[in-house]
Formats: structure tokens, C-alpha cells, sequence
């Protein structure tokens, strides 16, 4: 058997992990300390080493399927990309559910809440062309497809929404990524919804809801701003749809 | 309606805000001299200006308030949206009522009152 040399000479961290349910406890463990370790890392470790029956998520590991999202020493985080330096604390790593979302297990959380504020928004994007008629001719450079491409490339890990005070306290409260999402499409001259989709955006929980607190773009973990999508929302409210 | 209100109450600030601004600097200039009933009524009674300035300024907090106490009772409250709506807006007449009694009270003229 070889060696890992990585583990040889060096600290182990003490990673604390919420194991059950609502009513549940943090559990400590002893995860050796690794160059170029990410949360993810550390979880799987702890789940191939110390406890088989850890329920966590994840896929991709590369940051492009958003389903590692956790809770790490209070912050929501993406955790595949997400490495241990940059967040212990003391040496010590908690990691948590998501916040705001039903507990399944350990650290998984029910998801279906965050998915159906999409719909809540009016996500689904409708098209108008069939695959027998030209598409349609876009400006790249134009004020309305910039905003749109500004808020796209959302991965749906929920961290915004673990991260929103306002949907801890307003379940009705559509939150900042199906808003972000309303807003590019609002944007997208090709979206046959697009008064639909405003006016459910400007609906109860809508966008007037946010407190413009800015948690959902700082905690992005790809940058986006849904803030400022929410923002460019609550501008249109006077005179309506933006001109695409 | 969401829409709607939250427009209206982004507006009513946008006016509210210019006449804050003037009442308190009328509050600071008033206050130099010493400060009396007199003096004040001497100033409103019988001025069709003052009367429009704080009529609008009654009209418009009772418009913006009552949508804001609306969106933090919907926050903080698990009453029907139905019950809160009815509330605020008696809530909104009742602030017109009273700023309105008020503006009049002020700068009606004396012979105004008695006839």
C-alpha cells in the first residue's frame, strides 16, 4: 500500500457536521489537514473515513451543477469550490444545511421551495419562433440583451437564498434568483411571456419585498447581482416593461 | 396592486421629501425668535399658501404611511392580507381626517371659524 504523502506531517482540522435532521447536533471529527483541500473535500472524507451514513449532495465537484451548496462556518458556500483555508475559523470547520429550505438529512436539504419560487416568478422561458422560421435577431450590444446576459449563468445552488434575510422571515417572498431570473427574461425579446413575467415579478413577494440588504450578491459564488436585477425591476415599475 | 402601491409610495416619498425639507427649515426660522402660538397663527391663518403647502403634505403621508405600515404588518403578522388592507387604509383616512382638521384649524381666519 503507498503512502499518501499528503497526510504525512500535517494538522488535522476538527470539522464539526449537523447530523440529523431539524432536531439533530453538530458531531465532531478529526479530518487530516490537505494542500489544496475544498469543503467538499472534507465532507466526502468524513463520509468515505468516519460515517457512511452522512447524507450530503453533490455532482459536477468543478462549480457548475450548484448542487453542493452548504452552510460553512455560518456563510452559505458552494462547497466544491470552496477551499478550507479561505473559511476556518480557529481551526475549527461547522458545516451546516442551507439555510431557509425544509431539512431533509444531515446536510441535505429539500430543495422544492427555492425550485417552485421560479415558477412563482414566471421562469419558464416561452418562445415564439418554431424551428422552421429564422431566429431571431438579437444586438448584443443593445441596453436590454447586456442586462439580460448580466444576470444569466445562475447554477440554481440556492445559495442566494439561504442567504436572504427577507426569505427567512417572508415565505412568500419569491427570493433573488427567481427574481434574477424574471429580470432576464423581462429583457429577452424572444420571451413570448414577457408582461406575464413582469407582472408576476411585481406580484405578492415579489420584488417589492426585497429590503435591498445585498446578502444574495455578496454570496453569489459565480458574481452575479441579483440585486441589481431586483433593482432594475423596481425601476420598470413606473414605466412598465424595459424596450428590448 | 402590488405594483401599484409600491409605485405610489416611491412617489408620495419623492414629494414628502422637498416638503420635509421646508418644514424643518420653517421649524428652524420660526424658532429663532422664540417660539409662540400666536406667532405661528399669525403666520398661517388666512395664507391660501400654507394651507395648499401643508394640505399636501398631510395628503401625501397619508398615502405613504399607511403602505408602509401595510408592508410591515404583511411581514410581521400572519393577518389576512384582506384584514391588513382594511386596516391601513382606515388607518390612511383617519390621518387625513386629523391632518386635514389640523391644516384648517391653522389657517382658517378667525372670522372663518366663527362663521
Amino acid at each position: 500500500m503507498s503512502l499518501d504523502k499528503s497526510v504525512v506531517n500535517v494538522s488535522f482540522l476538527e470539522v464539526k457536521v449537523w447530523r440529523g435532521k431539524d432536531d439533530g447536533e453538530l458531531v465532531s471529527y478529526q479530518v487530516p489537514g490537505r494542500e489544496n483541500q475544498t469543503v467538499l473535500d472534507v465532507v466526502s472524507e468524513i463520509q468515505r473515513s468516519h460515517e457512511p451514513s452522512l447524507a450530503y449532495r453533490y455532482a459536477c465537484r468543478v462549480g457548475v451543477c450548484g448542487s453542493c451548496a452548504m452552510t460553512v462556518n455560518g456563510m452559505p458556500k458552494w462547497t466544491c469550490r470552496t477551499h478550507v483555508k479561505k473559511v476556518m475559523d480557529d481551526g475549527v470547520l461547522t458545516i451546516e444545511p442551507l439555510r431557509n429550505l425544509p431539512r431533509i438529512k444531515d446536510l441535505v436539504c429539500d430543495l422544492s421551495p427555492f425550485i417552485d419560487t421560479w415558477q412563482q416568478a414566471g421562469a419558464p422561458f416561452c418562445g415564439t419562433k418554431t424551428r422552421h422560421e429564422a431566429p431571431a435577431n438579437i444586438d448584443p450590444e443593445s441596453k436590454a440583451r447586456k442586462a439580460a446576459d448580466a444576470g444569466l449563468q445562475c447554477i440554481n445552488c440556492a445559495v442566494c437564498y439561504s442567504a436572504c434575510d427577507v426569505v427567512s422571515w417572508n415565505k412568500d417572498y419569491i427570493g433573488p434568483a427567481g427574481l434574477n431570473r424574471a429580470w432576464t427574461l423581462v429583457n429577452d425579446a424572444r420571451h413570448g411571456e414577457r408582461q406575464s413575467t413582469f407582472d408576476k415579478a411585481f406580484g405578492s413577494g415579489g420584488c417589492g419585498s426585497c429590503h435591498s440588504q445585498g446578502n444574495c450578491t455578496r454570496h453569489c459564488p459565480i458574481g452575479l447581482s441579483p440585486s441589481e436585477s431586483i433593482a432594475g425591476l423596481k425601476k420598470s415599475a413606473l414605466f412598465g416593461l424595459p424596450k428590448v | 396592486m402590488e405594483r401599484s402601491l409600491f409605485l405610489t409610495q416611491r412617489l408620495t416619498a419623492m414629494a414628502l421629501g422637498p416638503l420635509v425639507l421646508v418644514h424643518l427649515g420653517l421649524i428652524l426660522f420660526a424658532v429663532k425668535g422664540g417660539l409662540t402660538a400666536e406667532e405661528i397663527l399669525l403666520r398661517t391663518q388666512g395664507s391660501v399658501g400654507w394651507a395648499l403647502f401643508y394640505g399636501a403634505f398631510v395628503v401625501m403621508a397619508s398615502i405613504h404611511g399607511p403602505i408602509g405600515l401595510r408592508n410591515v404588518l404583511r411581514e410581521w403578522t400572519d393577518l389576512t392580507t384582506g384584514l391588513i388592507n382594511f386596516v391601513t387604509a382606515g388607518f390612511g383616512f383617519l390621518l387625513l381626517f386629523v391632518g386635514i382638521r389640523a391644516v384648517l384649524a391653522v389657517t382658517q381666519t378667525a372670522t372663518q371659524i366663527s362663521g
